[in-house]
């Protein structure tokens, strides 16, 4: 490409370079008309670099540049070094780790030094001159275009597909079926059961023991005292066909307050057990756990968006962008002593979805 | 004695011992030594509990003169700090032990500082607030080896204290200003104690919900974060995403950002 650099270029893209358009194109008359057009500044004076003007800098600028590639191979042995001297030992997790941090050292190196090299040496060594390069026309040419329409209708006359319907219909309609068997398969993914009573419903049912995380023993009244808070899952948990999809809805937190400190609602007056309270630990709003239990202030909070509950009036929102409160198990004991569900959760766990009616 | 003439043993009625002699000789070393030795123990015990005596009657003078301004002079509390009736030795131990009491200022949180009281000045707090009312005790030696099962304390960890501890025991934000403290290098027998007392806004886990030797496991697994360097490199306080985010848009994109001013500016 020409060096352009003294000359004004044009800002018209095509490949007809325009030397006088519509705009600067001399007035007949005599009135003195100026153009609105914001004129192109073209390019800065072109300033030569020290190592166009200096031999000695320029050949120090080579040095430069060599001296980054010669950087790069020691990158690269460097890395082919560390590889055989920091083997990976098995069972040594610190080994595992110097292998790899002085293997990408010596490749970050080596590849780094390499791409710094070229870019320095293109700015610094190359031909230094700005220059435009026009883009080419996007239309083609008159004998293009009609070359392109005669390949097609040569390739519609030799193949038939025109004429011979049948075949043309048939083709279209096979590949229009063929994917099909993919709605089927993909289809098949979703749960056999209707995904809105999953969600509705968990393993919490009339009677169903309130068990430890993980062990699974089940919990007596007793054992929870003021202040403690219990992370628990239903009674046969592990058992279940799905442990950590039935964890996922079922998972409560136990706390015991004073009595005197619970509001209670009407109609949910025996859904505690002498003060002791058990919650969803599944947050409304998009479903993290909340265990964050501040056993002073009575206050849950989300780890994820900081959304606050309080346990005293029913884990009601007090903050943040929950919108329900955290459905409430109602419990009482059983003959043994042990805490028991009085029946599944009243309202769909977690955050909302289309068909939740609340 | 048996080679002895029977009449001549008639004769003697001086040197013939009575029937009931054995028994009475017997009943008088049984009371000899029963006798010494309850004085002995009796003895022993008063000593001892001379000693505890003069550790409460320290621990009473410390707390009038430390603590009885917020929690009372019989513990019952006042509006400035709660009652300590029941707390037990292992809360005095802990809040004493690390320095959070007494406490520098109100504020969000009782804070970790410079302990203030001596082993044994603490230790004389503790049996004063315990001789008063029972509560949890100072742990064994036996739950705090930190050689417990490192794998099922870390499952323990995970599902009870990794909410607000973090899954590296690295703390975290609560709310209002509190937080839950860092737990590297917290000695094992304050993180028993915080168990088992639930310090300020900490839960109690008590030995119902946790045992002993799962507590002793966790205290394994916190002492096994301690001696395990990270294998990932730097952890940056394991934090989690949001300081690891700060890092890579501050210290990544900066880079990227240098790298194309570089690429774009003109050599000299």
């Amino acid at each position: 490409m020409a060096n352009d650099h003294d000359e004004t270029p044009n800002s018209n893209a095509g490949t007809t370079v325009e030397k006088y358009g519509e705009h600067n194109m001399p007035s007949p008359g005599t009135a003195v008309i100026t153009s609105d057009e914001i004129e192109n500044p073209g390019f800065e004076p072109f300033r030569p670099r020290v190592a166009d003007l200096d031999p000695k800098k320029e050949r120090a600028q080579e040095r430069r540049v060599s001296g980054l590639f010669i950087l790069s191979i020691i990158g690269t042995v460097f890395a082919i070094v560390a590889y055989i001297i920091f083997p990976i030992v098995p069972g040594d997790m610190g080994s595992v780790r110097n292998n790899n941090l002085f293997l990408g050292i010596g490749i970050a190196l080596a590849l780094l030094s390499l791409g710094i090299g070229a870019v320095h040496w293109s700015k610094s060594l190359m031909e230094g001159h700005d220059l435009v390069e026009q883009r080419h026309g996007t239309r083609g040419t008159d004998a293009t275009r009609a070359k392109a329409v005669e390949v097609f209708e040569l390739g519609n006359k030799e193949s038939g597909f025109g004429r011979r319907a049948l075949i043309r219909n048939t083709l279209i309609g096979a590949l229009v079926v063929s994917p099909l068997p993919a709605v089927v398969l993909f289809r098949d993914l979703a749960p056999a059961e209707d995904p809105v009573e999953l969600l509705k419903h968990t393993m919490w049912a009339k009677g169903v023991r309130l068990t430890r995380d993980p062990s699974g023993t089940p919990i007596r009244a007793s054992d929870v005292t003021l202040g403690s808070a219990f992370h628990v899952i239903p009674e046969g948990l592990d058992e279940s066909s799905h442990p950590l999809e039935e964890k996922a809805k079922a998972s409560v937190l136990l706390m015991r307050l004073k009595p005197e400190d619970l509001t209670v609602s009407e109609g949910k007056e025996d859904w505690n057990y002498e003060g002791i309270v058990a919650y969803s630990k599944i947050c409304t709003h998009v479903g993290c756990p909340v265990a964050l239990y501040e056993q002073q202030t009575h206050h849950l909070l989300c780890p994820c968006h900081q959304s606050q509950f309080d346990i005293k009036r029913e884990a009601e929102v007090i903050f943040g962008p929950a919108k329900r409160p955290l459905p409430q198990l109602p419990i009482t004991v059983d003959d043994e002593g042990y805490l028991i569900a009085r029946s599944d959760f009243t309202e769909p766990v977690g955050p909302s979805f289309w068909e939740r009616k609340l | 004695m048996a080679k002895q003439p029977t009449p001549a043993r008639r004769n003697r009625p001086a040197g013939r011992r009575h029937p009931l002699a054995t028994v009475a000789l017997i009943l008088v070393g049984l009371l000899g030594t029963g006798g010494t030795y309850a004085l002995f123990t009796s003895s022993a015990s008063a000593e001892t509990a001379a000693a505890a005596e003069a550790q409460i009657d320290e621990g009473s003078k410390l707390f009038a003169a430390n603590c009885a301004t917020c929690h009372g002079l019989d513990l019952q509390g006042s509006t400035q700090g709660p009652s300590l009736i029941g707390v037990g030795e292992a809360s005095v131990d802990f809040q004493v032990g690390t320095g959070r009491m007494p406490l520098a200022a109100t504020g969000p949180q009782g804070e970790q500082k410079p302990v203030q009281f001596t082993e044994e000045q603490t230790a004389a707090l503790a049996a004063y607030v315990a001789s008063l009312a029972p509560g949890p005790a100072i742990p064994d030696a036996e739950y705090l080896t930190g050689k417990g099962d490192v794998a099922e304390g870390a499952e323990l960890f995970r599902i009870n204290c990794a909410m607000c501890h973090n899954v590296a025991g690295a703390g975290g934000a609560l709310t209002e200003g509190k937080f839950a403290p860092a737990l590297s290098g917290v000695e094992a027998v304050h993180v028993y104690e915080a168990m088992v007392t639930g310090p300020q806004n900490m839960p109690v886990f008590n030995d119902d919900n946790i045992t002993p030797e799962e507590k002793a496991n966790i205290i394994s697994y916190l002492a096994y974060l301690d001696e395990t360097p990270s294998v990932g490199g730097f952890g940056l306080g394991n934090l989690g995403p949001v300081s690891e985010g700060l890092f890579i848009w501050i210290f990544g994109l900066g880079a990227i950002v240098g790298i194309t001013i570089w690429l774009t500016a003109k050599s000299n």
